[in-house]
C-alpha cells in the first residue's frame, strides 16, 4: 500500500515534524472555531440573506479543518483506515471547496451591488435630511412672517405697525439693532423715524441721493451694506463691525392711487422708506438666504399695514370734518328758518298794518271824488288816489315777492274760461291804449280749450303785467297779443334748454305772445329784464313809473305754473316780444258753477229745458220779486212768487203742489228765510219736499254755513245774472244741490 | 229811418255813458237780457216798480231819522231794503251809498246817517232822471218804428 505520507527521510527533522504537527493542529482548531463563530454571530444577527452560502463555507472549512487533523495522524505510520479516512475528507474538502468557489461566483458580485446601494442610500439619506432641514427653516421663516404679519395688521395704528414691525423682527433674527428711515415732508431726505434700541433717535438725515440710497431704492430685494454709510450709524460703535452684518430695504410707501386696477404702475417716482437691520457685532453670524427673505416679505407687509392706516387716518379725518360740516349747516339752517319765520311775520303783521290805513285812504278819496269840489281840489284828489293805488299796488307786489321766493304762495287751482282772462285783459288796457293812439289785438287759436284748470287770478296779473308794459312802453304803433296751444315739438327759447315740456294728457301749455312796436331792449340788457328791482335805465323809470317788480313777479308765476317767460327785441326802437308759455290742466267737466259773471253778452237768447218746472219765489222785496219772477221766467219755469215766510208756508201746505225749487230769501222781516227752512224740513221729509236755495246778499262765510248746516241744498249770492240761475237750476236738477253744498 | 238810427245812436250813447260813470252795472244788463218778445217791457216795468218802491222807502227813512230817539234797527232795515232793490236793478251808486248808510247805522252815527240819507236821494235821483230819460228814448224809437238792439 502506497500511503502519501513520506518515510521517515529525515528521522532527524523530528522538529521540524513537530512544528508542521503543532501547526497543522491550530489550522484544525481555527478552521473549526471560524464557522463557530460565523454561527453564532449570524443567530445574534437579525438579517443575513445568505445562509445556505455560510453552510457550504462552514462545510468548506470544518471539511479542510478535518483534513488537517487527520493529516496529524499521517506523521507517524497509520494503518489503512486512518489512510482510508484521511482520503475521504480530502474528497469531500474537494467537491465542497469546488462548490464553494462556484458559489462564491454568484455571490460575490451580489455583496458587492449591496455595498454600492447602501452606499447610495446613505447618499440619498444625507440629502434628504439637508433638504428636510431646509424645509424646516423655511416653514419656520414662514411662521414668523405670518406672526409679524398678524402683529403689524392686527394694528392701524401707524405707530404701533413700526414698532412691533422693528421690535418682532428683532426678536426673531436676534438683531442687534433695527431702525426705520422715513423720508421728510420735501421728500428729499430721510430721516431717523423708529429704531428698536436707541429709545431716542437722534433727528438725523440723510439725503435720498446718497449712492447707498440710491442702490437700495433701486432693488426690490434686502441689499447688504456697508456699515459705514450713514444710515447704519445709528449709534456709536461698539466692537468691530464686519462687513455684510448690515442689511437694508426699501419699504414701499402706497396711496391710495397706486391701487389702481390693471396692475401697479411702476413709477419711479413713488416714496420709499428705508429699513436698516443690523446683527450683532460680537457674533460670527452672517445674514442667510432665508433670513434675507424674511426681512423682504416683511418690508412688503409693512408697507400694505402702513398704506391701510394711512386710509383710515384719512378717512377718520374726512369724516370728522363732514360731522363738522354738518354741524355749523345745521345750526345755520335754523338760524335761516328763524329768520324767514321772523321775516314772514313781520310781513304778515306789516301787510295788515299797512293795508288797513291804505283802503282807508283809498275809500275816502274815491268817495271824496263823488263830492262836489272845484276842479282844483278834484286834481288834487286824484293825485292822491292815483299815489294811494300805487302805493297799495307796491305793498302786494312786495309781499307777492317775498312769499313767491320762499315757496310760501301757492297758486288757487280752478276751473276758469280761459278766453275770457285774456279778454278781460284787453278790456282792462283798452282805454289806456286808445288814449295813447295805440291798437291792441287779440288772436286766439281755434283749438284752444275753452276751460281749464289753473289758477286765473294769477294768470290774468302776469297777462295784465306783460300787456301792459307793452302798451307802456310803446309810444306809438301797435301791441299784438297771440294765444295759441304750444306743442312740444316746437321752437324753445334757445337760451334756456333746460325748459322741457312733457306732453300729458291732462295738461296742455298754452303760449301766449304780445308784440309790440316800443322802444325795444339792448340785447346786452335782455337777461336783466326779470332781476327784481332793475329798470333798463333809471331815466325809464322816472318816465313811465313803476317799480320794476312787475317782470320778475310775472317770472315767479309763470315758474310756479311749470312754465318759461322771456323776451326777444331786436334792438332799440325795434319793438319787443315777450313770450310767456304756462301749463293749465285740461278741464273734463265743463263746471258752469264756477264760471263768474262776464261781459260777455249772447246775442240770441237761449232757452233753457226747464220748461214748466215749478219754482216758488219767496221774497220781501217787490223788486227783486219782479227781478228773480223775470229771470226764472225767461228759462221757463212756471213761477209762484209770495212776500213772506207765511205766505210760503201756506202755499206749500196745499194739497197737489209740486214745486221743484224753492228760492228763500234769507233776511225777511216777521219770519226769516231760516225759520221758514226749519218748519218745511220739520213738515216734509227730504224727499217730498223741494229743494231749497237760500238767497243771501251778504258774502259773509257764516250766513252760507247756517244755511248749508241747517240743511239748504245751496246758497245763491245776490243779484243773480241769467246764466248763474240757469247754471244753478241745470245743477239743482242734475245732482240735487249745488256743487259747493254737501249732497243729499 | 234817420231818426230812427238818431235815436238808437242817442240810446247807446246815453247807456254807455250810464255803464261808464258806474251809475250802472251789469245787472242791469242782466235785465236787458231778459227782455224779449214774451216779455217787451220787462226792464221798463222792473224799473217803475223801483221807482215806486224807492220812493216810498225814502220817505219812510226820512221820517224815521227825524225821530227822536231814532230807532237805528228799523232805518238799517229800510236801507237793507233799498240796497237789496238797487242792486237787483244794477243801480250801483246808489247800492254803494247804501253800504256807507249801513255804516252809519252800525256806528249810530245821526249825522252821518243824515249826510248819508242825503247821497243816497242824491244818487236815487240821478239814476231816476236819467233811466227815464233812457226809457223815454226806447218808447219814441218803438213808436218810430225801430227795435231796440243789443248792447255790444
Amino acid at each position: 500500500m502506497d500511503c502519501n505520507c513520506e518515510e521517515a527521510f529525515w528521522p532527524a527533522d523530528d522538529l521540524l515534524m513537530r512544528y508542521q504537527y503543532i501547526s497543522d493542529f491550530f489550522i484544525a482548531l481555527a478552521y473549526f472555531s471560524i464557522p463557530l463563530e460565523l454561527i453564532y454571530f449570524v443567530k445574534k444577527s437579525a438579517v443575513f440573506p445568505y445562509r445556505w452560502v455560510l453552510v457550504q463555507f462552514g462545510a468548506f472549512i470544518v471539511l479542510c479543518g478535518a483534513t488537517h487533523l487527520i493529516s496529524l495522524w499521517t506523521f507517524a505510520p497509520h494503518s489503512r483506515t486512518v489512510a482510508a479516512v484521511m482520503s475521504v475528507s480530502k474528497v469531500l474538502t474537494a467537491v465542497v471547496s469546488c462548490a464553494t468557489a462556484l458559489m462564491l461566483v454568484h455571490i460575490i458580485p451580489d455583496l458587492l451591488s449591496v455595498k454600492t446601494r447602501e452606499l447610495f442610500l446613505k447618499n440619498k439619506a444625507a440629502e434628504l435630511d439637508r433638504e428636510m432641514g431646509l424645509i424646516r427653516t423655511q416653514e419656520e421663516t414662514g411662521r414668523h412672517v405670518r406672526m409679524l404679519t398678524h402683529e403689524i395688521r392686527s394694528t392701524l395704528d401707524r405707530h404701533t405697525i413700526l414698532n412691533t414691525t422693528l421690535v418682532e423682527l428683532g426678536k426673531t433674527l436676534a438683531l442687534e439693532e433695527c431702525a426705520l428711515w422715513m423720508p421728510t415732508r420735501s421728500g428729499l431726505e430721510l430721516q431717523l423715524s423708529h429704531t428698536l434700541r436707541t429709545t431716542n433717535p437722534m433727528a438725523v438725515t440723510v439725503p435720498l441721493h446718497h449712492p447707498t440710497i440710491i442702490q437700495v431704492f433701486n432693488s426690490n430685494r434686502a441689499v447688504a451694506i456697508s456699515s459705514n454709510s450713514p444710515v447704519a450709524a445709528t449709534r456709536p460703535r461698539t466692537g468691530k463691525y464686519v462687513e455684510g452684518d448690515v442689511v437694508a430695504v426699501r419699504v414701499p410707501l402706497l396711496h391710495l392711487s397706486n391701487f389702481r386696477v390693471g396692475g401697479w404702475s411702476d413709477s419711479g417716482k413713488r416714496p420709499y422708506a428705508l429699513m436698516v437691520l443690523m446683527l450683532p457685532s460680537d457674533s460670527a453670524r452672517r445674514w442667510h438666504i432665508h433670513e434675507l427673505e424674511l426681512v423682504e416679505v416683511v418690508a412688503d407687509q409693512v408697507a400694505v399695514a402702513l398704506s391701510h392706516a394711512a386710509i383710515l387716518e384719512e378717512s377718520m379725518r374726512a369724516r370728522d370734518l363732514l360731522m363738522e360740516q354738518n354741524v355749523a349747516l345745521d345750526m345755520a339752517r335754523r338760524e335761516a328758518e328763524t329768520a324767514i319765520c321772523a321775516r314772514n311775520d313781520f310781513l304778515a303783521v306789516m301787510n295788515h298794518e299797512m293795508r288797513t290805513p291804505m283802503h282807508a285812504i283809498i275809500a275816502m278819496a274815491s268817495l271824496l271824488q263823488e263830492t262836489k269840489m272845484t276842479p282844483e281840489q278834484r286834481s288834487m284828489v286824484e293825485t292822491v288816489l292815483r299815489s294811494s293805488n300805487l302805493l297799495a299796488t307796491l305793498i302786494s307786489d312786495v309781499l307777492d315777492l317775498s312769499r313767491l321766493e320762499d315757496g310760501s304762495l301757492d297758486l288757487d287751482t280752478r276751473n276758469f274760461n280761459l278766453p275770457t282772462v285774456f279778454r278781460e285783459v284787453l278790456n282792462l288796457v283798452k282805454p289806456i291804449a286808445s288814449v295813447k293812439k295805440l291798437s291792441v289785438s287779440l288772436s286766439m287759436a281755434s283749438d284752444l280749450p275753452e276751460y281749464v284748470i289753473g289758477d286765473d287770478k294769477r294768470l290774468m296779473q302776469v297777462a295784465l303785467n306783460v300787456v301792459g308794459n307793452a302798451v307802456k312802453f310803446s309810444r306809438e304803433g301797435s301791441v299784438s297779443v297771440t294765444v295759441c296751444l304750444e306743442r312740444p315739438e316746437y321752437t324753445r327759447d334757445p337760451r334756456s334748454p333746460d325748459f322741457c315740456m312733457v306732453p300729458s294728457k291732462h295738461h296742455c301749455y298754452i303760449r301766449v305772445q304780445v308784440r309790440d312796436t316800443g322802444i325795444g331792449i339792448k340785447s346786452q340788457d335782455l337777461p336783466k329784464v326779470f332781476s327784481k328791482f332793475v329798470q333798463k335805465d333809471s331815466s325809464l323809470n322816472k318816465h313811465f313809473g313803476g317799480t320794476g317788480l312787475g317782470l320778475a313777479i310775472c317770472k315767479r308765476f309763470v315758474n310756479l305754473m311749470e312754465g318759461h317767460i322771456w323776451i326777444e327785441s331786436d334792438g332799440l326802437g325795434k319793438g319787443s316780444t315777450v313770450v310767456f308759455i304756462v301749463k293749465l290742466g285740461i278741464s273734463e267737466q265743463i263746471n258752469e258753477m264756477d264760471q263768474r259773471n262776464s261781459l260777455a253778452v249772447h246775442p240770441t237768447p237761449v232757452y233753457s229745458n226747464f220748461n214748466g218746472m215749478r219754482v216758488l219765489v219767496t221774497d220781501d222785496n217787490g223788486v227783486n220779486r219782479m227781478v228773480t219772477r223775470g229771470l226764472l221766467m225767461r228759462l221757463g219755469c212756471d213761477v209762484t212768487v209770495v212776500g213772506s215766510g207765511r205766505e210760503c208756508l201756506q202755499v206749500l201746505s196745499q194739497p197737489g203742489q209740486n214745486f221743484r225749487v224753492l228760492f228763500l230769501d234769507v233776511c225777511m222781516p216777521d219770519m226769516d228765510g231760516y225759520e221758514v227752512a226749519n218748519r218745511i224740513q220739520e213738515k216734509f221729509s227730504s224727499h217730498e219736499r223741494p229743494l231749497l236755495v237760500a238767497l243771501t246778499a251778504s258774502t259773509n262765510r257764516s250766513t252760507r254755513e247756517r244755511c248749508l248746516n241747517l240743511g239748504m241744498d245751496g246758497v245763491l249770492l245776490k243779484p243773480i245774472s241769467l246764466d248763474k240761475m240757469r247754471a244753478v237750476l241745470s245743477e239743482l236738477l242734475e245732482w240735487g244741490s249745488l256743487s259747493d253744498s254737501p249732497r243729499r | 229811418m234817420d231818426v230812427i238810427g238818431r235815436l238808437q245812436r242817442q240810446r247807446t250813447e246815453l247807456t254807455q255813458a250810464l255803464f261808464k260813470e258806474g251809475l250802472l252795472d251789469e245787472q242791469f244788463t242782466q235785465l236787458q237780457l231778459l227782455q224779449d218778445p214774451n216779455n217787451p217791457d220787462f226792464v221798463a216795468e222792473v224799473v217803475s216798480l223801483f221807482f215806486e218802491d224807492s220812493e216810498k222807502l225814502l220817505d219812510e227813512l226820512t221820517r224815521s231819522l227825524e225821530q227822536d230817539p231814532v230807532d237805528y234797527k228799523k232805518v238799517d232795515a229800510y236801507v237793507h231794503q233799498f240796497k237789496g232793490s238797487s242792486s237787483s236793478i244794477g243801480a250801483q251808486r246808489v247800492k254803494n251809498a247804501c253800504v256807507i248808510f249801513r255804516t252809519c247805522c252800525e256806528e249810530r252815527s245821526q249825522e252821518g246817517c243824515r249826510q248819508a240819507l242825503q247821497q243816497v236821494k242824491h244818487e236815487f235821483f240821478l239814476i231816476k232822471s236819467r233811466l227815464e230819460a233812457l226809457l223815454q228814448l226806447e218808447q219814441q224809437i218803438l213808436a218810430a218804428g225801430g227795435t231796440i238792439p243789443f248792447m255790444e
